[in-house]
């Protein structure tokens, strides 16, 4: 039974990484830009949460309304008004100012959070729990996060091949000069894009702020994460990287269930497997 | 010029340190069809890109009813009214042949082109209507080419080399087709490589040797001597 059960929360627990692989994902696949800052910008999300929160003393879930509009905000901005600068033929550039980013919002949050690790308590939701027959429970709260990430990732797909801004994703991320030929605004779509990722980014950080403690210095571990995902379930695949984060979650909780100390090295184990035997990922779509 | 609906005055362009255009200028009458002739490498296309404002120059190297265009963005020149069918097609690979279509479209410029007239121009895009657009033949890839750029309902098309990589039957069925295209009061320019068949088509062709003018008139006033000296240069 504590396999079983290993494996159900490592499901769950892999609707969170396939929401932090998701923005990821979208913005390389619109504009093939990887960036660094991405982990940073989830922990970003989470330290909003927990100031609106502590704030306006509502429960997170509920700051998502102002958290999500705040960071698709910051990232239309951010993208607008520094990352379309760096876009170009050289792949340099975007690597090295996301990275610089990296390091000003993990600097800078320790400025104003300093290194406490925080959490933010959703009330009585945390503790509830579904019986199931067979010993087994499932926590109220993952699996509400777990049923979010499934809904965010069917919008996103919705958003990508049935909606006119997808249609112009889609377009530029094929040929940028003839998209602009078609009357699409290049930096628009791109800052667009990048307020899309953002705005999953706000809904993953809030959700691992409940989850888990978090502090400024914990970005890049989930940008692993987030990356381990993608690359397991194929890069430009949205379902498949839901698939992606659910094999990393799994193989962590059962790595832990051998041994505590395995959780991270068999999800990265997991991670090398599929790079060996598929090294495109198991649905792979962009070349 | 006031009359002229596109002009370029004295156009240069570069790519980086390298000159690809020595002072162009050319005149597009309204309900005008020019052709602009060259071999390889003449500049044919880098004027098709400075017009459309994906190479940026100089605003007043470029005007469009009267207004200095030169340096805009090519989505706003677009949404001027200045449509282009690129040289090798370009359709979006990601996209159906529907989406290419209606992505043309989206800028919501009035006119007689919808999807349902581009469909009546070229039945066989309806039927194809949503396989990929890569799953096309070479001449119905064009055709999406050509409807797409119609979609946006120009004042005047750009036909970059549509004859480029087609078999001759193709290329005669969509020459035969285009006084339907360009009809309705629409302008255009015509780039090609095949001198016989620009010459068919426009009113007044110009060509180009290595980034200049080396020739214009009217078809029927130019004899092929003249015109062989200014493609190739000898």
């Amino acid at each position: 039974m504590d396999w079983i059960n290993a494996i159900i929360q490592g499901i769950l627990l892999g609707g969170l990484y396939a929401l932090f692989a998701a923005g990821l994902s979208l913005i390389f696949g619109v504009m093939r830009l990887v960036n660094i800052a991405h982990g940073d910008f989830i922990v970003l999300a989470a330290f909003l949460g927990l100031s609106v929160t502590s704030v306006l003393g509502i429960s997170p879930l509920l700051a998502l309304f102002l958290v999500v509009p705040a960071m698709a905000g910051l990232g239309y901005v951010l993208q607008r008004g520094v990352l379309n600068q760096t876009l170009g033929d050289d792949i340099l550039p975007p690597l090295l100012v996301t990275f610089g980013l990296s390091v000003i919002i993990q600097n800078g949050l320790l400025e104003i959070y300093s290194a406490d690790p925080q959490k933010m308590s959703a009330g009585p939701i945390e503790t509830a729990s579904i019986a199931l027959p067979g010993d087994l429970n499932i926590g109220v709260l993952p699996l509400v996060m777990f049923l979010v990430a499934v809904a965010v990732i069917a919008g996103l797909q919705w958003v990508f091949y049935r909606s006119a801004l997808g249609r112009a994703f889609r377009a530029v991320s094929d040929k940028q000069d003839i998209a602009e030929l078609m009357g699409l605004n290049k930096a628009h779509v791109f800052g667009l894009a990048m307020a899309l990722s953002l705005a999953v980014v706000a809904i993953a950080g809030v959700f691992l702020g409940i989850r888990t403690s978090f502090d400024p210095s914990i970005g890049p571990g989930r940008l692993i994460f987030g990356f381990e995902a993608v690359i397991i379930g194929g890069l430009g695949n949205l379902w498949g990287t839901l698939i992606g984060g659910i094999i990393l979650g799994v193989s962590q909780n059962i790595g832990a269930q051998i041994n505590p100390g395995w959780q991270l090295l068999a999800g990265h184990i997991a991670f090398l497997f599929v790079l060996a035997v598929r090294p495109r990922g198991l649905f792979p779509r962009i070349d | 010029m006031a009359d002229a609906l596109l002009s370029t005055q004295a156009l240069e362009a570069y790519y980086g340190d390298f000159q690809a255009l020595f002072g162009i200028s050319i005149d597009v009458f309204p309900g005008e069809v020019i052709a602009i002739i060259g071999a390889n490498g003449a500049g044919k296309t880098t004027l098709m890109r400075s017009i459309t404002g994906l190479i940026k120059n100089k605003p007043d190297m470029v005007f469009w009813n009267g207004a200095a265009i030169g340096a805009r963005r090519a989505d706003q020149v677009a949404a001027a009214g200045i449509a282009m069918v690129p040289e090798g097609r370009q359709l979006f690979q990601s996209l159906s042949v529907e989406e290419n279509l209606i992505i043309g479209g989206q800028l919501g410029r009035k006119g007689p082109w919808s999807l349902e007239k581009v469909f009546e121009l070229f039945p066989i895009l309806k039927e194809r209507r949503n396989v990929p657009s890569t799953a096309l033949s070479g001449g119905q890839q064009q055709m999406v080419a050509i409807g797409r750029a119609l979609m946006s309902n120009p004042q005047i098309l750009l036909f970059d080399e549509i004859s480029l990589g087609l078999a001759p039957i193709i290329i005669k069925s969509i020459y035969q087709a285009l006084p339907d295209i360009i009809g309705e009061g629409m302008s255009a320019i015509i780039v090609e490589q095949d001198v016989a068949k620009a010459l068919s088509v426009s009113s007044r062709v110009y060509c180009l040797q290595e980034g200049r003018i080396s020739l214009e008139g009217r078809p029927e006033t130019l004899n092929r001597d003249d015109i062989s000296a200014a493609y190739f240069g000898v």
